[in-house]
């Protein structure tokens, strides 16, 4: 074995299986989340209820306001960069961040191109509603996939259907026989190779965990019951009343997913959560943009 | 042979895939309760030490798992496993089971930019491949700590009497050799105790 990034970003993916990545605006805010037993933190200057609340143009985060969280914390520091935008995720790349998540979250910079992922030394996450979203990613470099969901409404039914597509698409994709493949990836339209893998390992090349709108411990593990192999906390926890409580117990919901009565103990006093915005209500559609 | 593997984060599952294929049966400690099947061996697999830590006080897996492993029960850590078994961590100030005379760097070849693979020399397993994620090594060791592997001079394998520590993943790299010295480990235990009696 060689020095092969893609594999070794792949391997860092599966380290942080069965944790909780939480976004975080500040070092104070990284310092809980790493006590409170984060896996790994997502830093950037709004998160997104913020943006959404605020609307315009948002952008890759300020490299020193990045470092600032990277120098408070000893676990991995992630960031987000634009759809499309190879400029911003060579300046993450420059600063050493551990993973780049091309994010719908942030306005797209490029309404027909992501990031050709190959190019890079860093790992980087995308998000994907379905196998062939989440596919074609696989085959551009990243090395890890999440669900869009819709972020920064503390609304999980986004991120459960995304969730169920995929885990639905690789069961039809377990069933076909070998010479149904080909035109299974011209329907995908994704590489062949990765729906053969799809085929032989009834799952993803690559982690899959759970984003956008998951806001209790009993959100998490209705993600990881659906096959999630860890989630990703955004607004949920900082936007709640009691962030290191809900963060910790969240923490612990997705490591005893299936132990109910562990659950209902996690989910008492745990404060307000969220104020959650209904799909019905949300004028932008985070989870169309990149395709 | 029963070999309970932490299951609280990180990549447990490559670590049972690993030791069922080598005929061992796995179960997954999440909680306190799973402490009650019969154990041979422990396995810490790899993942965030700062999470490890925490769920193992949090979940009430700390101080009973800490007495066995004192008591001689056979483990063995890798990377994040590592830093849970060392007396001594350079750079954080956090400590957990602190059961192994050894002196550990965490993330010592920094960030995820300066994850690496390599080859070398395992206790006469001969040459082993060697995934590095975000690893720690090894500084120093104490007297009783047998040295097993040594890359770009630093310390990545080591063994003190039931406790077998690795920075590196050979979970990751399809070669069975470690996990095998692991098991052999503990039927040579074993058998020390047995002759004891």
């Amino acid at each position: 074995m060689e020095n092969n990034r893609f594999e070794l970003n792949k391997n860092l993916a599966q380290m942080l299986k069965g944790g909780v990545i939480m976004d975080v605006t500040t070092p104070e805010q990284a310092k809980i989340a790493e006590s409170a037993g984060a896996c790994a933190v997502m830093a950037l200057e709004r998160i997104p209820a913020d943006i959404r609340a605020a609307g315009g143009v948002s952008r890759m985060s300020d490299p020193k306001m990045i470092k600032g969280i990277q120098n408070a914390v000893s676990i991995p520091v992630m960031a987000k960069c634009r759809i499309g935008h190879f400029a911003e995720a060579q300046i993450l790349q420059a600063i050493e961040i551990d993973y780049i998540d091309e994010s719908e979250v942030l306005s797209p910079a490029d309404d027909k191109y992501h990031i050709d992922k190959t190019k890079f030394d860093v790992p980087f996450v995308c998000g994907a509603k379905d196998l062939g979203e989440a596919l074609r990613r696989v085959g551009e470099g990243a090395s890890m996939i999440r669900t869009k969901g819709e972020p920064g409404t503390g609304d999980v039914v986004q991120a459960v259907r995304h969730m169920r597509m995929m885990q639905a698409e690789i069961r039809r994709i377990g069933s076909l026989s070998e010479d149904e493949l080909f035109d299974a990836a011209k329907e995908l339209q994704v590489p062949y190779d990765l729906v053969l893998y799809v085929h032989e390992h009834k799952k993803l090349p690559v982690v899959n965990f759970a984003a956008g709108g998951v806001a209790t411990p009993a959100d998490a593990a209705l993600m990881m019951q659906l096959g999630a192999e860890g989630v990703f906390v955004g607004s949920g926890i900082f936007k709640s009343g009691n962030p290191e409580k809900r963060a910790a117990a969240i923490v612990k919901a997705v490591t005893n997913y299936n132990d109910a009565k562990m659950l209902a103990e996690l989910s008492e006093d745990l404060g307000e959560a969220m104020v959650g915005i209904n799909e019905q209500e949300i004028e932008l559609l985070m989870a169309e943009r990149g395709k | 042979m029963n070999i309970g593997i932490l299951a609280v984060q990180g990549a447990f599952i490559e670590q049972e895939q690993m030791l069922s294929g080598l005929g061992a049966s796995c179960f997954e400690i999440r909680q306190k309760s799973d402490l009650s099947r019969p154990m041979d061996g422990l396995v810490i697999p790899g993942g965030e030490s700062t999470v490890q830590g925490k769920l193992l006080r949090d979940l009430g897996l700390f101080a009973p798992l800490k007495e066995k492993i004192e008591a001689g029960l056979p483990v063995f850590g890798t990377c994040a496993g590592l830093l849970l078994l060392a007396k001594k961590i350079v750079n954080d100030e956090r400590r957990h089971f602190a059961t192994m005379d050894i002196t550990a760097v965490r993330n010592a070849y920094g960030r995820q930019l300066g994850s690496f693979y390599a080859k070398a020399e395992f206790d006469g397993l001969g040459i082993i491949p060697m995934t590095f994620i975000r690893a720690p090594y090894i500084e120093s060791v104490g007297e009783n700590v047998q040295v097993l592997s040594v890359v770009g001079g630093h310390i990545v394998a080591a063994r003190q009497s039931s406790r077998l520590v690795t920075a590196f993943h050979p979970e990751l790299c399809g070669d069975t050799r470690v996990h095998r010295y692991f098991l052999n480990m503990i039927e040579t235990l074993k058998e020390a105790k047995r002759s004891e009696v």
